[in-house]
């Protein structure tokens, strides 16, 4: 296995694999000296052709961590921002010898464009691609729910997890969807009609428009921001509307579990999807969620460009 | 296919080994045993037991897995990582006992000296291994040995623990070149 494009692209097991990995990294880290010889030679470019900060800090520092050359390519201050083509990007990409390119792009696609172009003979690792998948997101989310109400190991058969929010815009929700239930776990959509993507029925999920009543049944809970600059629409008729039917607050956090957890992929509005106090509350993991995913990103860099995969500069 | 150790030959090595640990430092109370997984892992447990009989008090064993360290990263497909689990007095200021199955090219126990220099600085470190099969590639020799071995390259050592496979036993495979 190559690149790392959609969920789809990993099987049950592989997937178990990368959570075992990602725990194992996660301890040799908590040592005096955060810096593995594992990657040392090896180049990863994280292409970000849309803005982000968790997820590129930390591909960054997980590529850091396992001794690998960094080069930060961004749209803002780069030959993207005067029209490049992404072909051109990646001959770019690929004169310098890159091992790994981490790609986020505002156009759904874009990583396996790049990855099937035959530009560049490095790894693909699709870090957000447009509306359709995020798989990292997906695996570290999945680490937090088993690291929390799994003891760490096995699957997440027996766990409910409510997705609440943007659905139709929302990658994170894609690649969770196929993760969680791959994975075992129970997985119920929560948004507004207008929110939820065509054909979801044929999604292997619940549905429900009732967020109160859905909170009493669940093990985690992960809220998806509103994503003001992918609505073209008007797709609730107000946020104070959508904020009292589908956003979390302390009140509702009470109906939940005690024992349950509060996720949220970040960046928050808060006052928005969440209130402050459910967004500081001892239930909310989103703060160990950004730990959790350097893990994750020193598991998938190590299993996909540590090995004797075709030798890249070829 | 033949058999190197058995059973009880094993038992006794490891025995021995513990008497012999204990002999060079005088106790155990500065020990931390560490094995490298899998089946040096089991050997350490092994060891630790057979040491707290002797001594009658605990002894501190965990895990060091390598993997993350080995130089052969490069040339074959990315392995899971193992368990690390270092016990609680940690190795800073110990001395630090590495358990291997078998000692072949040295590299192994390389890749452990970068991994543990990572976690701590041991006042010394010793290696134990259960056979020691020669060929080395590295400066690098055992300082308690269960059983030399002596073999041809092209053969391979067996090691068969009843933990992880169900049975005691040592076997080399393939012929004496």
């Amino acid at each position: 296995m190559k690149h790392l494009l959609s969920i789809n692209d990993i099987d049950k097991e592989f997937a178990l694999t990368i959570l075992d990995t990602a725990a194992e990294m996660a301890k040799v880290t908590e040592g005096p000296v955060k810096k593995l010889p594992t990657l040392r030679g090896k180049t990863v470019v994280n292409l970000f052709a849309e803005d982000s900060t968790r997820t590129r800090i930390s591909f960054e520092a997980a590529a850091k961590r396992l001794s690998a050359d960094v080069i930060n390519f961004t749209a803002k201050g780069s030959s993207i921002s005067k029209g490049e083509s992404l072909k051109d990007t990646a001959q770019t990409l690929q004169a310098l010898g890159a091992d790994a390119v981490v790609i986020r792009h505002p156009a759904s696609g874009a990583a396996h464009r790049l990855a099937q172009g035959k530009w560049i003979n490095g790894t693909v690792i699709n870090a957000g691609d447009g509306t359709h998948e995020h798989p990292s997101q997906a695996l570290l989310d999945a680490y937090t729910i088993r690291k929390h109400l799994c003891g760490g190991t096995g699957d997440l058969s027996g766990i409910h997890v409510a997705i609440v929010g943007d659905i139709q815009h929302s990658r994170v929700a894609r690649s969770n969807v196929l993760l969680l239930t791959k994975l075992g776990a129970t997985v119920t959509l929560v948004a507004p009609p207008t929110l939820l993507p065509h054909q979801v029925e044929q999604w292997p999920v619940r549905v429900s428009y009732d967020f109160s009543a859905v909170l009493p049944t669940v093990d985690a809970v992960i809220m998806l921001r509103i994503q003001q600059e992918r609505m073209s629409d008007l797709y609730f008729p107000s946020e104070r509307e959508y904020s009292t039917l589908f956003g979390i607050d302390a009140e509702r956090l009470a109906l939940t579990k005690p024992n349950s957890i509060l996720m949220h992929p970040g960046p928050m509005n808060r006052g928005l999807e969440i209130s402050a106090e459910a967004a500081d509350s001892d239930q909310s993991v989103v703060v160990e969620q950004v730990a959790n995913g350097v893990s994750i990103r020193m598991a998938i860099l190590y299993l996909f460009i540590a090995g004797s995969q075709e030798s890249v500069n070829g | 296919m033949s058999l190197a150790l058995t059973e009880s030959d094993i038992t006794r090595a490891l025995t021995r080994i513990s008497h012999e640990i204990l002999e060079r430092n005088s106790g155990s109370s500065d020990l931390t045993i560490l094995g490298i997984p899998t089946r040096g892992a089991h050997l350490a447990q092994r060891l630790a037991s057979i040491i707290e009989g002797i001594e009658g008090t605990p002894v501190q064993v965990g895990t060091l897995d390598v993997t993350l360290h080995r130089d052969d990263l490069r040339m074959r497909t990315p392995r899971p990582l193992m368990e690390t689990l270092i016990p609680t007095l940690g190795v800073e200021a110990r001395t630090v006992i590495l358990v291997d199955d078998v000692l072949f090219s040295g590299r192994t126990i390389r890749s452990a000296l970068d991994a543990l220099g990572e976690i701590g600085r041991p006042t010394r470190v010793q290696l134990a291994v259960l056979v020691d099969r020669g060929h080395r590639e590295l400066p690098i020799k055992a300082d308690f040995v269960g059983k030399n071995l002596p073999t041809s390259k092209s053969q391979s050592v067996k090691v068969s623990l009843r933990e992880h496979d169900g049975v005691d036993e040592v076997r080399i495979e393939g012929e004496s070149a």
